[in-house]
């Protein structure tokens, strides 16, 4: 561990084929966290960790603002009892689940969500989800999978959710479009706006609102997915013959063109509907990151790795922008779900998988750039140190997709650079009342 | 299995983390799969802290469990003591490493380490965040101070003739801890203040050459017993160092520890000294001022860790002048203690770390004020409670750009602002609500100090019997009525849960009771109501409305 395994040149190095992979400290998130986004989209499912107090603990930490609220989601923690098999696991998730559900008869879905300890102890959340299943249908489905640190970054754990979703979804035989990947409602019901005006449809959405109205899925059904980390979901849609339709993810006024266009060249029909439909938007957009680039053109940014996202990020900031992205790190690069993302990188950027986050921190700080998108357990600190910095799960939970959300995406990597100005200490105007003006 | 929504406590690598965090030159390596790091931020964003915490993370993955996890930690543990170059490590394992047994104690004793290695055993599926804390501190002082065959021997109090001062060390402040930045900084005022040494702080800001000197000291001042108590123990069995037991949050407690550290010292203060003293706390006069009046009997709720709960309920009790209606603590560490301090004023202790139990006893108590944790300032704001935050666990706003400790003399006039002022705020707001049925201001009318137009008020029928003018205080004392009717001395939670089919108003005592002031007449109707239900009426008369308001004065 913790070498630098040397940088794979490989033929092209102008397609950024070349990519630093470094393994040791990894600074981010395990998968558990995305239950803090998941469990508000789909709005009658409850998620139940079984796991430990540090599982609980990242949760409340991390889904601060939920303590206003009963928030649909849980810890079974797993006691030393369980460990030493004094009480049977099984019978134990059966008892917390009927506790749970006795308070939330509401819920329709119920995930058992595996976690580290679940994992290493090897818990049986399939056999539980199966049993309970069969106990509580059809009033409440129970799926799992697994949101551990050791097998999910941050991110992966919707892509896990997700997958599990998969097998549920009913059958079609119609040719639909199904958006993947979770979206802000307002996000969303924007783009289902946008689809129906170009008259492509029908439209579904994964995961949907409701639990009791899952998305179809069959042969002719194309897949336009919205998040960059759902490789896994994606290769579940397409055993059950969906096909992905290739586009860059809806960032920016660009990308969302192009990830609209991409759906227009499959379903589109009447040839100049797409520009009557999409330009105006396209150039709303435009203008409103005007401003912004203005601020932002030729500052160097540089992406520790988080949410998957930071590709997309980087090509944004660099072409509708004007930024300069130095390293992009990513905790992982998929390149088949990046296909039209990579080619619009700039070719000098470092690209970074995985992570070795002291080596990393070196390599920034020695080519001190002007803007660090980073987690919060590193903002601070590097603010400290005098770097401006963004953190980068405002990105993951501002509505940043879409037309008419391109500026505040702009703007969520300005106010860090308007706020230093703002604090910059300009001279103090002179003390007192000026002369001549005292009553 | 245990089901939880929300915790109190952190797991126990987060309560090592906290005492690494405070102290210098000392990096924890901990055996950990991704994900763990959401620790940092604790630090990093509710602290604020401008540095990471000194923890490295070996952040295995499912694929390294068939393979060598025990080579990753050693890989990890000497790139981190190469990089960070420590005087101190320490070694451990949350919860998942914890299953897989690698033994980072063993791992690190045979790599030869230039630098003393401490190993951690924190069982993670049975104790939780403070206890992770008070182990770390005990296993790093019990390496650092070594005890010798003399060093059991009880020590003499040194006396104001001994050849140099006496001195003592402060233990217990951790990173991430209730108000611990400025009760370090109020306890070592008021030790200088008593012609104390201070010999050492730990573990805050503590390097381990600064641990190693804690014997030199005469005595130990326990700050936190959550953290240092186990510590003090071995130090008093080891080296024979006597330690306090008074938490000196509140005055009289404050009293009471320089009374206890003046004792341990052998020395004796000066009358000077002490009107110094006393001239620092200005809470004990504002507590006797007329205007507190009104706090007299206030029917509190604490809850906490055990010290600063037991140390609140006697604050507000002995202090203040309100009313324990309930006490209760999440460290089960110390219930004992908490138990012991809720005889005191005849309640049952609720020792629970389950927040929904918490928030039915809130319910079912009817508190006026409730001291607690974050979690309880929710509860309470849910219920429209009135609360002050006296506890951990931690939250961002319990880090306050000022100063402002909990003990001494300064962190007793910091509890009166405190928890006064959500009554205070409590007292406007339902003066605002009052005013707004009032006939002369209610919603429609016109603002007073505009010039007459043509509207005129329309009488309302019924209006409360409250002066429109009244102020605070005089709003107070009409509602002296009233508030009879509505204050029982507790209210059983059994009572309270019991089904009750509200009997009806008759029209004479439904005008009467919209007379009571709005403040207390949701607490008269209850109280009314529950007297009818006790004697199977089923029409609440202007005479049941009087009858309910003698039996519960009485």
């Amino acid at each position: 561990v913790n070498a630098a395994i040397p940088i794979h040149a490989l033929p092209d190095p102008t397609c950024n084929d070349a990519v630093l992979k470094q393994r040791g400290q990894r600074e981010v998130f395990c998968g558990l966290t995305g239950i803090v986004w998941l469990h508000r989209k789909i709005q009658d499912a409850f998620f139940l960790v079984v796991g430990s107090r540090t599982c609980s603990h990242l949760l409340q930490s991390a889904a601060g603002v939920m303590i206003f609220a009963e928030p649909r989601f849980a810890t079974a923690i797993i006691d030393e009892r369980d460990l030493a098999g004094l009480a049977d696991v099984q019978e134990e998730i059966d008892r917390v689940v009927g506790q749970l559900m006795s308070r939330r008869p509401d819920i329709k879905l119920l995930f058992l969500v595996g976690s580290c300890p679940s994992e290493v102890i090897k818990i049986d959340l399939a056999r539980a989800a199966q049993r309970l299943s069969g106990k509580m249908l059809p009033r409440t489905r129970v799926l799992h999978y697994s949101g551990s640190g050791i097998e999910t970054t941050f991110t992966q754990g919707e892509d896990a959710c997700l997958s599990a979703l998969v097998p549920e979804l009913p059958s079609t035989d119609e040719a639909n479009l199904l958006v993947v990947g979770a979206l802000a409602d307002v996000v969303e019901d924007q783009f289902l706006r946008l689809f129906d005006e170009l008259g492509i449809g029908p439209v579904h959405v994964l995961p949907s609102r409701r639990a009791d109205a899952l998305p179809p899925v069959g042969p002719r059904t194309r897949l336009l997915v919205a998040q960059p980390f759902l490789a896994d979901t994606v290769r579940a849609l397409e055993a059950r013959g969906a096909k992905r339709i290739p586009a860059t993810f809806p960032l920016g006024a660009e990308g969302t063109t192009q990830w609209l266009k991409a759906a227009w060249d499959v379903f589109g029909q009447d040839a100049t509907r797409f520009a009557a439909v999409v330009g105006p938007r396209r150039e709303r957009a435009a203008r409103s990151l005007a401003r912004h680039r203005l601020d932002l053109q030729g500052k160097r940014v540089f992406f520790f790795p988080d949410s998957q996202l930071e590709v997309p990020l980087a090509r944004f900031v660099a072409r509708e922008l004007g930024m300069q992205p130095l390293e992009v790190g990513t905790p992982y690069l998929h390149r088949g779900l990046l296909d039209a993302e990579l080619p619009l990188l700039p070719r000098d950027v470092l690209l970074s998988e995985g992570q070795d986050v002291d080596r990393q921190l070196d390599r920034c700080l020695q080519q001190l750039p002007d803007l660090v998108v980073c987690g919060l357990g590193l903002a601070n600190p590097l603010e400290a140190q005098g770097i401006t910095t963004k953190w980068s799960i405002e990105l993951v939970f501002t509505p940043i997709q879409g037309f008419e959300q391109a500026a505040d995406l702009a703007a969520l990597f300005a106010r860090p650079f308007e706020r230093r100005a703002r604090l910059q200490a300009s001279a103090l105007p002179r003390h007192g009342f000026p002369e001549g003006q005292a009553a | 299995m245990k089901l939880a929504l929300w915790t109190y406590e952190g797991p126990t690598h987060v309560g090592a983390m906290r005492v690494a965090t405070a102290m210098r030159d000392v990096h924890y390596v901990l055996h950990a799969p991704q994900g763990d790091t959401y620790a940092d931020l604790l630090f990093t964003m509710i602290e604020r802290r401008n540095k990471r915490p000194p923890v490295t993370y070996t952040t295995f993955q499912a694929r390294d469990l068939g393979g060598d996890t025990a080579e990753l930690f050693k890989t990890a543990l000497h790139e981190a003591h190469e990089r960070f170059a420590p005087s101190l490590m320490l070694v451990g394992a949350s919860c998942t490493a914890e299953l897989i047994q690698d033994d980072p104690g063993g791992l690190a004793s045979s790599m030869g380490l230039p630098v003393p290695v401490v190993a951690l055993d924190l069982p993670s599926y049975q104790r939780k965040e403070n206890f992770g804390a008070a182990e770390t501190f005990y296993r790093i002082v019990r390496t650092l101070c070594p005890a010798t065959a003399t060093s059991r021997q009880p020590r003499a109090v040194p006396g104001p003739k001994a050849a140099r001062r006496p001195s003592c060390n402060l233990l217990g402040a951790t990173a991430l801890g209730f108000r611990h930045r400025d009760d370090v900084k109020e306890l070592r005022s008021l030790i200088a203040e008593l012609g104390v040494e201070l010999n050492v702080v730990a573990p805050w800001e503590a390097t381990p050459a600064d641990v190693a000197r804690i014997p030199q000291a005469d005595f130990n001042v326990v700050m936190v017993p959550e953290v240092a108590h186990t510590a003090a123990q071995w130090l008093k069995r080891e080296h024979g160092m006597p330690f306090t037991q008074t938490i000196p949050i509140g005055v009289k407690a404050t009293w009471a520890f320089i009374d206890e550290v003046c004792g341990l010292a052998g020395i004796e203060l000066t009358q000077d000294q002490r009107d110094k003293l006393q001239g620092m706390a200005r809470s004990e006069w504002y507590a006797k001022s007329v205007d507190s009046t009104y706090l007299t009997g206030k029917r509190v709720f604490v809850f906490g860790d055990a010290s600063h709960a037991v140390a609140a309920a006697r604050v507000a009790a002995h202090e203040f002048g309100f009313t324990v209606v309930g006490l209760g603590t999440y460290s089960r560490e110390f219930a004992r203690e908490v138990r012991e301090a809720a005889a005191e004023f005849g309640v049952e202790p609720l020792i629970t770390d389950d927040h929904l139990e918490v928030e039915d006893q809130v319910r079912a108590l009817q508190p006026e004020l409730v001291l607690g944790t974050q979690m309880e300032r929710h509860i309470a704001k849910r219920l429209g409670v009135p609360c002050a935050v006296i506890s951990a666990p931690m939250h961002v706003q319990d880090f306050p750009a000022r100063h402002a400790p909990q003990m001494g003399f300064e962190g007793a006039n910091v509890l009166f602002d405190t928890w006064v002022h959500p009554l205070m705020m409590g007292l406007e707001e339902h003066l605002l609500h009052m005013f707004r049925e009032d006939f002369e201001f209610h919603g429609d009318a016109q603002a007073s100090h505009l010039p007459a137009t043509a509207t005129p008020n329309t009488a309302v029928a019924d209006k409360p019997a409250v002066e429109p003018n009244a102020t605070p205080a005089l709003a107070g004392a009409a509602a002296q009525v009233a508030a009879q009717v509505a204050a029982p001395a507790t209210v059983h939670a059994a009572q309270a849960a019991a089904p009750i089919t509200a009997p009806g108003w008759a029209d004479d005592a439904q005008r009467e009771l919209a007379k009571i002031p709005f403040f207390v007449r949701g607490k008269a109707r209850r109280n009314t109501e529950r007297y009818a239900v006790e004697r199977g009426m089923s029409l609440i008369t202007l005479e049941t409305l009087y009858d309910a308001k003698a039996h519960y004065a009485s």
